[in-house]
C-alpha cells in the first residue's frame, strides 16, 4: 500500500512543483502589488502541500511518531516565520520570501528522506537562522554610513579565512572548516562571501581609479589565493566572478571584465597543473568510469541516479540515492533527480533562475553605488554557486563541491543563505523607500542644472561672437 | 549584461541536463557499474526472455525459500547471444537489463500485489531469434569451433546466433574457473559471431569484384585471366586454392571458381585509396551499429602498400580481420539491394500481461551499393553454388546465392572454412555466414552446413 501511495504522492509533488514554477515566472513580470498578493498566496498554499505530500511519504515509510511531531514543528515554524517576517517588512518581496521557503521545504523533503538526523539539525539551523537573521534586514539598512563597519567585517573575514587555512579540518581533500566546541564545525568562506561583496561595494562605491582598482583587486586577490591554498575552490571561483563583475559594473569597462576573465583562465590552467586534486577532479569529470571504485564514484552514482530516475523520478524511497558519497550536501540535487523525477529538478533549475533575474533587476534598479553594488555582487554569488553545484552533478563542469543554497545540508550554508536573502530583501525595500527616491531626484536636478549652466554658457559664447 | 550572462549560463545549464536525461541517460543506465538497477530486483522478479514465437529460453524461478535462480531452458544453445547475470551481465541478459528488471502490471494488480507483499512480474524480453533454428544451428556446428550467424536481410532481425564451444549458463559459477583459467585455449566465453576476427578469404573477393566494377564500369565483362594454378607477378607468387588450374576465367568465372589469380590481378590495377574507401562504407575500419559486445574490422590498405599486400588484400587475406557478424552484414547488403540494415536481437518487450511496453523497428544503416551493383553481385553469388565453388551449400527448396571462402591463418596451411550466403536468391528471406575454425575448404565444410541450414528452414 505504501508505494502505491508513494507513487501517487510522486505525479502530485511534480504537479505542485510545476505549478509553483509557471508561479514564480509570473510572477517576474507582474508588478502590480494586489497582483502579486494573490500569486503569494497560492504559492504559500502550494509550498504547505508540496512539504505535506513529501511527509507524508516519509512517514509512511518511517513509521514513526517522531516524524509526524517534527513534520508538525516544520509546519508550525514556517508558519510563524511567515507571519513574523510580513508583519515586520510589509514592503519586503513576498515572491522571495516564498522562494526561501520552497527551497527550504524541499531540502527538508529530501534531507528527512535520506536521514532523520541531519533534517533535524538542518531544521535547528535553519530556526536559529531565520530568527538571526530577522534583523538583518534593519541591520543593512543602517550599514550604508558606516564604512567602517564593511572594513571591519571584510577583515575579520578575510582573518577567519586565513584561520581556516591554519588550523581547519581537512573534508574531502580541502579545507573548509573549523571546529567549534560542541562537535559543531563553522564554514567561514559561507559567510565571507557576502562580507567580501560588501568590502568590494565599499571600495568602489565612489572611485574607480586606477589606484582604487589596484587596491581592490590586491584585496580580492589576497581572499582568492587563501581559498585556493584551503583547496576551497569552488569558493574561490565564486569570489572570483563576484569581484570582476562588480568592478565591471563600478567602473562600465568592459576590458576590466574580459582582462579578468582572461586571467582567471590562465589561473584555472595554473591551478590544473599546479594542484594533483584539481587534476583528479578533472579526470573524474571528462571520464568517471574507469574510475568508478574510485574517484569517479561521486559523480557516476550521482549521473546513475539522474538517468535511473528519469523525467517521473523514482518516487521518494524508491531510489537509491545513499550511493552516492556526500549526497545530503554536494549531491543533493541528484538524489531530488533521481526520486522526485527530473522535472522536478529543472523546475529548481529555473526557480534559482528567477530568484537570480529578481536579484538582479532590484540591484539595477537602485542608484546608490553602495547598494547596486551589493545587490549585484550577491547576485554573482548566488547564482555562480547555484551553477557550479548543479554544473558539478550533472557532469557539466567539474564538480566543486559548493551547496545548493538553502536545500543542501549544512548550517553554515543556510545561516548564510538567509543573510543573502536578507540583504536582498532591504534593497527591495529600499528600491520604494525614500530616500533611494531622493537621490534620484537629486541627480536628476543636478543634471539639469548642469545642462542650464551649459546652455547659458553656450548663449554667452555665442553672444560674445556676434558683438565682436 | 549581467543579465544575459547568467540567463545564459542557466539557460545551458537547463539544457544540458534536459538533454543528459532525454538522450545521454539510456547508456548511462546501462553501464554494467550501475548497482541501482541491480537493486531492482529486490521489488521484481525478473522478466522472461523469449524467442520470436514466444518460446521461453531464460526464465526465473523462486524457491519456497524466496531464493531467485535463473534457469536457462535451453542450456548452452543460446549460451552467447542470451548471455548470463551471475558473472557480470553480457547479451541480452546485459542489453535488456532495465526492461527485465522493470514491471509494467496494472495499477490493480500492483495493488494486489502489494497487499500479499508479493514481488511485481518484471516484462518479458521477444528476441528476434528462432529457437528451432538456434537449436539447428548449434547441432549443425556439431562441436566444432566455429560460428554461425543468421538474419532476415531485408529487417536486419538476428534470427539465430551460434559460437561453439559455448558454456552452460545454468553450471556458470561451478564451471567459471575452469573457464576462466589461462590454461583454456578454447575461448567458450568469447562470442565468436560478434569479437572473432578472422581474415575473410575469398568471401571478401564480393568487395573487390565490386570495386573492379566500380572502377572498370565499360569494361569489366571483358576481363579474363589465364589460371594455371599459380600466379607469378614479377617474383611474387600466389597460389590459386589448392593449387587448381581455374583454365580462363572471365570475371563471373572468377567469383564462380574463387580464382586468387584472377583477383590478385583486379586488385593490382585498383586504385587503392578509393578501394580503402569503399571497404570503410561498409564498415571496415569502423565502429558497427551492433548492440552486443564486438570487435572491429580491419582493412589496411594505402598508398604504402605494396604489390603483396594488395594481391594478398584482394583475396581476404593480409591484414584484412573480419567478424561473422560484420560478414553476415555485408552479405546482406547484396540480398536487401544494396542497402545495410543495423542488425538487432531484441525485438520488442510485452508486461506480464502481454501488452507490448516498446518495439524495435528495422532501421537502415547504410547504403553502400547501388540497386543495379546488388543486381549484378548477387547473379555472380548464384552462379557460386549453381556452378562453383558453392554448390555443396544448394538447397532442394529455394535457390541460394553466396560465397565460399577458405582463409589462411597460419604459414603451415590451417584454413578456416567459410561460406556466406541468402536464399531464395530472387526475394531473399534469410542471410546465413558460417565459419569453422580451421576446418579447411569452405566449399567442402562450411557450405554443407549452410545448405543444411536452408532446407530446414525452408522445408520445415
Amino acid at each position: 500500500m505504501v508505494n502505491i501511495i508513494s507513487d501517487v504522492c510522486k505525479y502530485i509533488i511534480i504537479i505542485l512543483v510545476v505549478w509553483y514554477t509557471v508561479g514564480a515566472f509570473t510572477a517576474l513580470q507582474k508588478r502590480d502589488r494586489e497582483e502579486l498578493k494573490w500569486i503569494y498566496y497560492r504559492q504559500n498554499a502550494l509550498i504547505f502541500l508540496l512539504h505535506g505530500t513529501g511527509y507524508l511519504v516519509i512517514v509512511l515509510n518511517e513509521k514513526s511518531l517522531e516524524m509526524v511531531i517534527f513534520y508538525v514543528a516544520q509546519v508550525i515554524f514556517f508558519s510563524v516565520y511567515l507571519l513574523l517576517y510580513r508583519s515586520i517588512y510589509k514592503k519586503s518581496s513576498m515572491i522571495l520570501l516564498n522562494h526561501m521557503m520552497f527551497f527550504l521545504a524541499l531540502g527538508f523533503i529530501m534531507l528527512g528522506r535520506l536521514s532523520y538526523e541531519k533534517v533535524t539539525r538542518q531544521f535547528v539551523f535553519a530556526c536559529i537562522a531565520a530568527i538571526v537573521t530577522l534583523v538583518v534586514p534593519q541591520m543593512f539598512a543602517k550599514l550604508k554610513a558606516a564604512r567602517l563597519w564593511a572594513m571591519i567585517m571584510g577583515i575579520i573575514g578575510l582573518l577567519a579565512l586565513a584561520a581556516v587555512l591554519v588550523v581547519g579540518q581537512v573534508e574531502y581533500g580541502a579545507k573548509l572548516s573549523i571546529q567549534l566546541p560542541g562537535g559543531f564545525s563553522l564554514q567561514p568562506s559561507e559567510f565571507v562571501k557576502i562580507s567580501f561583496v560588501l568590502l568590494i561595494a565599499v571600495l568602489f562605491r565612489e572611485r574607480t581609479d586606477l589606484k582604487r582598482v589596484i587596491f581592490a583587486t590586491g584585496v580580492a586577490g589576497i581572499h582568492v589565493i587563501v581559498l585556493v591554498l584551503s583547496k576551497d575552490l569552488g569558493a574561490a571561483l565564486i569570489y572570483s566572478m563576484a569581484y570582476l563583475f562588480m568592478l565591471y559594473v563600478a567602473s562600465k569597462k568592459p576590458l576590466y571584465l574580459a582582462g579578468g576573465f582572461g586571467l582567471g583562465a590562465c589561473a584555472a590552467v595554473a591551478a590544473y597543473f599546479l594542484f594533483s586534486h584539481v587534476q583528479t577532479r578533472v579526470e573524474a569529470w571528462l571520464n568517471p568510469w574507469p574510475i568508478f571504485s574510485g574517484k569517479g564514484n561521486q559523480i557516476g552514482n550521482s549521473l546513475f541516479g539522474i538517468a535511473t530516475g528519469g523525467w517521473m523520478g523514482q518516487g521518494l524511497y524508491q531510489g537509491y540515492p545513499k550511493l552516492t558519497p556526500v549526497v545530503e550536501s554536494d549531491f543533493i540535487f541528484s538524489a531530488i533527480s533521481e526520486e522526485m523525477g527530473a522535472i522536478v529538478a529543472l523546475c529548481v533549475i529555473l526557480i534559482c533562475l528567477s530568484c537570480l533575474i529578481m536579484f538582479i533587476t532590484v540591484s539595477i534598479d537602485l542608484y546608490i553605488p553602495f547598494y547596486k553594488l551589493t545587490g549585484l555582487g550577491l547576485a554573482v554569488v548566488y547564482g555562480t554557486q547555484v551553477f557550479l553545484i548543479i554544473g558539478g552533478d550533472i557532469k557539466m563542469i567539474p564538480s566543486t563541491g559548493v551547496t545548493l543554497p538553502f536545500v543542501s545540508y549544512g548550517g553554515s550554508s543556510v545561516l548564510a543563505t538567509f543573510i543573502l536573502f536578507g540583504i536582498i530583501q532591504e534593497l527591495y525595500i529600499k528600491r520604494h523607500n525614500e530616500e533611494d527616491r531622493i537621490e534620484r531626484k537629486k541627480r536628476k536636478q543636478e543634471a539639469a542644472s548642469l545642462a542650464r549652466e551649459r546652455a547659458q554658457a553656450a548663449k554667452k559664447a555665442g553672444g560674445e561672437a556676434t558683438a565682436k | 549584461m549581467v543579465r544575459y550572462v547568467f540567463v545564459g549560463l542557466f539557460v545551458c545549464l537547463a539544457g544540458y541536463f534536459a538533454y543528459f536525461v532525454s538522450f545521454g541517460s539510456s547508456e548511462v543506465i546501462k553501464n554494467p557499474l550501475n548497482n541501482r538497477v541491480k537493486n531492482m530486483a529486490n521489488i521484481v522478479v525478473r522478466g522472461e526472455i523469449r524467442d520470436r514465437n514466444g518460446v521461453t529460453i531464460a526464465h526465473t524461478e523462486t524457491g519456497e525459500d524466496g531464493k531467485e535462480v535463473r534457469v536457462y531452458d535451453f542450456g548452452s544453445v543460446f549460451a552467447h547471444p542470451v548471455g548470463y547475470m551471475s558473472k557480470g551481465l553480457t547479451g541480452i541478459e546485459s542489453l535488456a537489463n532495465l526492461d527485465l528488471l522493470s514491471s509494467h502490471v496494472g495499477f490493480i494488480e500492483r495493488l494486489v500485489n502489494e497487499v500479499m507483499e508479493r514481488k511485481n512480474l518484471g516484462d518479458n524480453v521477444y528476441t528476434t531469434m528462432d529457437a528451432g533454428l538456434q537449436e539447428f544451428c548449434y547441432q549443425a556446428l556439431n562441436g566444432q569451433k566455429g560460428a554461425i550467424v543468421v538474419n532476415d536481410p531485408k529487417t536486419g532481425e538476428i534470427l539465430a546466433m551460434v559460437s561453439t564451444p559455448g558454456f552452460d549458463p545454468n553450471n556458470l559459477d561451478a564451471e567459471w574457473d575452469s573457464l576462466t583459467s589461462e590454461d583454456n585455449q578454447d575461448g567458450n566465453l568469447l562470442n565468436r559471431v560478434t569479437q572473432g576476427q578472422y581474415p575473410p578469404g575469398s568471401t571478401f573477393k564480393i568487395l573487390t569484384a565490386l570495386e573492379y566494377m566500380r572502377e572498370y564500369p565499360d569494361t569489366y565483362q571483358d576481363f579474363s585471366y589465364e589460371c594455371d594454378g599459380v600466379m607469378e607477378y614479377g617474383d611474387l607468387v600466389l597460389a590459386c586454392h589448392e593449387g587448381h588450374a581455374h583454365g580462363t576465367v572471365d570475371f563471373k568465372g572468377a567469383l564462380a571458381q574463387s580464382c586468387n589469380g584472377a583477383f590478385a590481378t583486379m586488385g593490382l590495377s585498383l586504385d587503392k585509396e578509393k578501394w580503402a574507401q569503399m571497404c570503410e562504407d561498409f564498415g571496415f575500419n569502423q565502429e558497427l551499429p551492433v548492440d552486443l559486445l564486438y570487435k572491429q574490422s580491419s582493412f589496411v590498405i594505402n598508398n604504402e602498400s605494396t604489390d603483396w599486400d594488395v594481391m594478398q588484400s584482394a583475396i581476404g587475406q593480409g591484414e584484412t580481420m573480419e567478424s561473422p557478424l560484420h560478414n553476415l552484414m555485408i552479405t546482406s547488403t547484396v540480398a536487401n539491394n544494396g542497402t545495410m540494415m543495423v542488425p538487432y536481437i531484441i525485438d520488442h518487450t510485452e508486461n506480464a500481461d502481454g501488452e507490448v511496453v516498446s518495439k524495435n523497428t528495422p532501421m537502415e544503416y547504410r547504403k553502400p551499393m547501388t540497386v543495379e551493383e546488388a543486381e549484378i553481385l548477387k547473379e555472380d553469388m548464384i552462379s557460386v553454388v549453381a556452378e562453383g565453388s558453392g554448390y555443396r551449400a544448394a538447397s532442394q527448396y529455394a535457390q541460394v546465392a553466396g560465397k565460399t571462402g577458405s582463409a589462411q591463418y597460419n604459414s603451415t596451411g590451417g584454413m578456416h572454412a567459410w561460406f556466406t550466403g541468402f536464399a531464395p536468391a530472387e526475394d531473399p528471406e534469410i542471410a546465413v555466414t558460417v565459419i569453422v575454425e580451421g576446418g579447411g575448404s569452405g566449399g567442402e565444410v562450411a557450405a554443407p552446413i549452410a545448405g543444411s541450414i536452408f532446407d530446414y528452414y525452408f522445408g520445415r
